[in-house]
């Protein structure tokens, strides 16, 4: 095979962003397994009563849930790409949130304020 | 490789023909993270609309976890093995390469499948897009979710007649990490549209 240079010191040569490990990706299955199947699992069997604490439970879950992928699945770190992967994900991470909580804030706030025209607006809960 | 008289100096002079390769990965990352801004705009308009349900049904009514829950497996199953898949191509395994990336796209049709069979059934149950503003906003971000893992079958599926009628050239290793940053990508989409649709709708 004419490309059989795939050993060690061939590693960061054409595949500098993928540093794969099976392990790496087990970890990583492992803990994503874990972190779906708790929230999954507490909506369904109701074990918390407060509704409003399993929702802030399940949103921290889904959180680090991400960050395992970022890091276990998409490789993310600081060195590849001279870390401008990092850098885009952080800036789109910072929009995104930007756009989720602008758009609440300024939503939710609007409903308020119009809630008193509107009643029925709020009355499916 | 003949790399046998070329001194270290030259490896340096070497890796200039791949800045290619390089720059393929990051314009790419570059793309998701644009894609990533869709979603959130999605997910934003899900969060203002998604209590709207117009006298119509809420998604109490309508989710059944059990389904999501058996998505949300095929989905994260996919996404493991086209991590052995990304491994079987780092050690220039053909075959396995071929056998993970099959059994990826298996994975990705079965979650198709149960999307459709759910969007059927609850179009069939009135309770389609045009029901009210939350099921439009529904079906405007689980549907698109649902169109990126349709394209990118269809990407998997081409790399597969590619990888086998070339072989593991440096292009389709590229490809391949492409897709493979975009499979993933849609596996973290999905963790928000589970938490954020799903769970926390039947939970409202």
């Amino acid at each position: 095979m004419a490309d059989h240079s795939h050993g060690h010191d061939a590693h960061g040569h054409d595949s500098a962003a993928f540093h794969a490990t099976t392990k790496d990706y087990v970890i990583g299955f492992l803990l994503s397994v874990v972190l779906t199947a708790i929230p999954f699992w507490l909506v369904m069997s109701g074990a918390i009563a407060d509704k409003s604490t399993t929702g802030l439970i399940i949103m921290a879950f889904a959180a680090v849930q991400v960050v395992v992928h970022m890091i276990y699945f998409l490789h993310m770190n600081g060195k590849i790409e001279g870390g401008w992967n990092l850098m885009a994900a952080l800036f789109t991470i910072l929009l995104v949130a930007i756009i989720l909580a602008g758009s609440a804030w300024v939503m939710f706030h609007l409903n308020y304020n119009m809630m008193s025209d509107m009643p029925k607006m709020d009355g499916m809960s | 490789m003949s790399s046998a008289n070329l001194t270290e100096q030259y490896y340096d002079l070497h890796e200039h023909a791949h800045p290619d390769g390089y720059s393929t990965t990051l314009g790419f990352w570059i793309y998701l993270m644009s894609d990533c801004l869709i979603f959130g705009m999605l997910f934003a308009t899900y969060a203002v609309l998604g209590g709207n349900y117009a006298g119509g049904p809420a998604p109490k009514d309508l989710f059944e976890l059990p389904l999501v829950a058996l998505n949300t497996s095929l989905l994260l199953f996919s996404s493991i093995t086209y991590g052995f898949a990304m491994i079987a191509m780092q050690n220039g395994n053909k075959k396995g390469l071929t056998a993970w990336l099959l059994l990826t796209l298996m994975f990705g049709l079965g979650f198709l499948s149960i999307e459709l069979f759910e969007f059927h059934n609850l179009i069939e149950e009135g309770a389609g897009p045009q029901r009210s503003a939350f099921l439009s906003a529904f079906f405007t971000l689980v549907g698109t979710h649902g169109l990126h893992v349709t394209f990118g079958s269809i990407w998997l599926v081409t790399l597969l007649f590619q990888v086998n009628k070339h072989g593991l050239t440096d292009a389709n290793k590229r490809r391949l990490s492409c897709l493979s940053l975009f499979w993933h990508f849609l596996d973290v989409v999905w963790i928000g549209v589970f938490t954020f649709v799903y769970l926390m709708g039947v939970l409202r």
